[in-house]
């Protein structure tokens, strides 16, 4: 493909992907609305990839919004902080979009409190040192809002001896639906700089580049003119396509460099963060603030009143979905994009740091989507064209079928499958491609700590 | 109800059936040409090896207790391109033969749609072609008056019968300078102690000379099998590759021996390169899947094509090529893995 990049005009972006239809204008055009509070909040501890929080509050106790209820398990962890005024009613299983039964506190909230931020205090992020702004990171609970939850702290801390020149800013949002950073580009442009600037300082980047889409032009405009003053941040425009948000993706789109199969970003120099991560980070870190609420795209075809929504964490679903309006029968409900969300079972599940939408479809516009029927392989190279990391889809499915999950792994590079869904949405037979692999990756896992 | 299923939720790609229903519908306009140019005789090969391949591939389906696959439309497939590389004379009672050969030994036996190694259509022709060598090179003139009400005698040759000769039927019809001989043949063998007769390329592109009943106009191939390619229905890169194989390898002979060897616009556009490369050697499944190897794939083929025209004991060599390549195209998938992100192939760096 080096050969490719020669003929390449225009944006910027990477070989192979899929154009999903973007459905992006129902709520890519209005102010971010704040949702009220919900008379009840289910707060899970594992809200993020690493050990789950531990609890520092007991049964009955009061609490006021902003004060840390979770401490952080060790590094690979953070702490958790209450959304709101009221009083712990239950620390127990509870369900949550992880599964029926997880480790969560459940918060009453008082109707009366007038849910102020009672709890801060102001920090001089100049006077500090990367390590302590790391530290300051960890406290504020912070973790990668774009949807993998990975702890914001670990990201920023790198590995010995290696250095990152680049800090890209990921504000693509490629996935069809979801408008939260692009409205947070918009609105909070101002708290964005401050935490790319805070983020800058803690891994020691000289520069950084924000990458947005061009289906995003007024974003763009907006936070060019922002950064015209400063030589150290520009915004790289990139074309608008599947998975473009996904940071290797977006390294070799905007950076022309690729990171090693099973290495991190900063392998190569770069460091990807999330739009509305930083944004939260500037507003939070300055006040050492936790992170206690986080945008949302709530939209679909079942959904009265779409929008981008300021929620509380821990917000039940059912209260979302009351507050907005059902429209018809909701058939499914997908938390995060339609390309990589998690289809959830309960309306009682909350919503968590790393939700960044909730899609409603209809049973119409599920059906829809739905294949009737599988077919054999039929060799297509549908997803062969499709897989921005150049697997061969193909070749992997039809060894899952015949469960060869290890040469899956050793000949096919099974765990560079960033599991983008690109092969599955092109397959003219249906097949559930990355389905399979994620079940190939579960057992080869499995057959590893067996053996370890 | 709320439904649990994994990521992706939403699908963006026609489904197989849909996919094949477009290649019968792009395929229609070279049937209608055939019927226009060969007359009813061309219609009832059609319909005959469309129904045969259907009929087989029911049968087996019951047969096996397996719901019928023949709702996929990939069996109307492979009973027109079968029937359009037939001579539009050929009896009906053999292109019924090839159908059933063609899907049962080359499509059933594999396991049906998708696990088929060869091209199910090449191999029904390759077993006619074997069987009767005589009914399948003899050839009728394209245009023949009154071809709308009268059948090819041949056409209804009684099973295991000899086939009705057609030379008489040739003269009485009086189509003048007809020789019973393709262009590609004429180029090859000559005619009447004349060695390499050749034709005009302008009326081998419009499709105004004798040959196999769907093989004639390249640019009514060229057009339809556009339309699947822009459709993403099928990959334009093999008819590509293929061509360009064929036109380089052919240039080169006629570079090294204008008399001796024919251009390379007439290799392309006479006989069934042009339909052979956009429906037939670009058949998904017995492609290979990986984009360098569909490079490969097609312009081995091409390469093949010229290479048996010219020097083999055939006048034409599409139908080998494309099996010969069906043959390889596992090896050539294997052999051109494409290289994976963040990962280095062995020789080369990173450009």
């Amino acid at each position: 493909m080096g050969l490719m990049q020669l003929f390449r005009f225009g944006k910027a972006t990477f070989s192979h992907g899929v154009h999903p239809p973007e459905y992006k204008e129902p709520t890519n055009s209005t102010n971010i609305r704040r949702l009220p509070f919900a008379p009840e909040m289910i707060l899970p501890l594992s809200q993020h990839f690493g050990k789950p929080s531990l609890p520092i509050v007991h049964e009955g106790q009061e609490v006021v919004r902003g004060e840390p209820i979770a401490d952080a398990d060790g590094f690979m962890s953070v702490p958790l902080h209450s959304p709101a005024t009221g009083v712990i009613k239950k620390i127990g299983l509870m369900p949550t979009a992880r599964g029926p039964r997880a480790e969560a506190i459940q918060l009453e909230l008082y109707s009366g409190a007038s849910q102020h931020i009672l709890y801060d205090a102001p920090q001089n992020i100049g006077d500090m040192s990367p390590t302590e702004i790391i530290r300051a990171v960890q406290n504020t609970g912070m973790v990668g809002l774009g949807g993998a939850s990975f702890p914001t702290h670990v990201k920023m801390t790198l590995p010995e001896g290696q250095k990152v020149d680049t800090l890209l800013v990921n504000g693509c949002e490629c996935e069809p639906y979801l408008t939260t950073d692009h409205r947070v580009m918009l609105e909070h442009s101002m708290n964005l700089f401050a935490g790319i600037r805070i983020a800058m300082k803690a891994v020691g980047a000289e520069r950084a580049i924000i990458g947005i889409e061009d289906n995003k032009p007024d974003a763009i405009a907006r936070l060019r003119n922002a950064c015209s003053g400063d030589d150290a941040m520009s915004v790289g425009v990139m074309k608008t396509k599947y998975p473009q948000g996904a940071e290797k993706m977006m390294i070799k789109a905007l950076l022309n460099r690729e990171v090693p199969s099973g290495g991190f970003p900063s392998a190569v120099g770069v460091g990807v963060y999330n739009v509305a991560t930083l944004a939260q980070l500037g507003a939070l870190l300055p006040q050492s603030q936790g992170l206690i609420e986080r945008v949302v795209t709530i939209t679909g075809p079942g959904i009265e009143r779409p929008g981008n929504y300021m929620v509380a964490l821990g917000t039940p679903l059912r209260f979302v979905l009351e507050q907005l309006g059902f429209r018809g029968h909701a058939g499914q409900l997908i938390m995060g994009g339609p390309m990589m969300g998690v289809s959830v079972a309960s309306l009682d599940v909350p919503v968590t740091k790393g939700v960044s939408g909730i899609l409603v479809l209809t049973e119409e516009a599920k059906s829809s989507q739905i294949p009737k029927k599988t077919w054999p392989c039929i060799k297509c190279a549908n997803c062969v064209r499709a897989c921005p990391i150049h697997l061969n889809p193909a070749e992997l499915g039809m060894l899952a079928s015949k469960r060869q999950y290890e040469t899956m792994e050793r000949n096919f590079h099974l765990n560079d499958c960033f599991e983008c869904g690109c092969c599955s949405y092109v397959c003219p037979s249906a097949i559930p491609l990355v389905q399979y692999f994620r079940i190939a990756k579960a057992i080869n896992r499995e057959n590893r700590e067996e053996a370890a | 109800m709320i439904e649990l299923r994994t990521s992706p939720h939403v699908r963006g790609a026609p489904s197989v059936d849909q996919i094949m229903r477009n290649v019968v519908y792009t395929l229609l306009p070279v049937c209608a040409f055939s019927v226009y140019q060969f007359g009813i005789s061309a219609f009832a090969l059609i319909l005959v090896a469309v129904l045969s391949c259907i009929g087989t591939e029911h049968l087996f389906c019951r047969l096996s207790d397996k719901p019928t696959t023949v709702g996929d439309f990939s069996a109307v497939i492979t009973g027109i391109l079968l029937a359009l590389t037939l001579p539009p004379g050929f009896p009906l009672w053999m292109a019924a033969l090839a159908g059933f050969v063609g899907i049962a030994l080359a499509k059933v036996m594999f396991g049906g749609i998708g696990f088929n190694v060869f091209n199910p259509a090449l191999v029904g022709r390759a077993f006619v072609q074997a069987a009767f060598p005589v009914a399948i090179t003899t050839w009728t003139p394209a245009f023949a008056p009154g071809r709308f009400t009268e059948f090819i005698p041949s056409t209804w040759t009684f099973p295991f019968a000899e086939p009705v000769p057609v030379a008489q039927w040739i003269k009485d019809i009086a189509v003048d300078g007809f020789t019973g001989a393709t262009p590609l043949a004429l180029e090859k063998f000559g005619n009447a102690g004349v060695s390499h007769v050749h034709t005009n390329t302008a009326d081998l592109f419009m499709g105004m000379t004798a040959g196999s009943a769907g093989e004639t106009s390249a640019l009514l191939i060229l057009i339809c099998g556009s339309y699947l390619a822009v459709r993403r229905m099928m990959d334009w890169r093999i008819p590509a590759a293929m061509i360009t194989g064929a036109f380089v390898t052919a240039g080169l002979f006629f570079t090294i021996d204008p008399d001796a060897y024919p251009a390379p616009l007439f290799m392309l556009f006479s006989g069934g390169l042009m339909l052979g490369a956009m429906f037939m050697a670009s058949d998904m499944v017995a492609s290979p899947v990986t984009p360098a190897g569909v490079w490969v794939y097609g312009i081995l083929i091409g390469v093949l094509t010229v290479i048996i025209r010219l020097f083999g004991g055939l006048p034409e060599g599409v139908m080998y090529a494309i099996l010969f390549g069906n043959a390889a195209s596992p090896l050539i998938s294997a052999v051109t893995q494409p290289r994976v992100y963040g990962t280095r192939r062995k020789k080369k760096a990173e450009s």
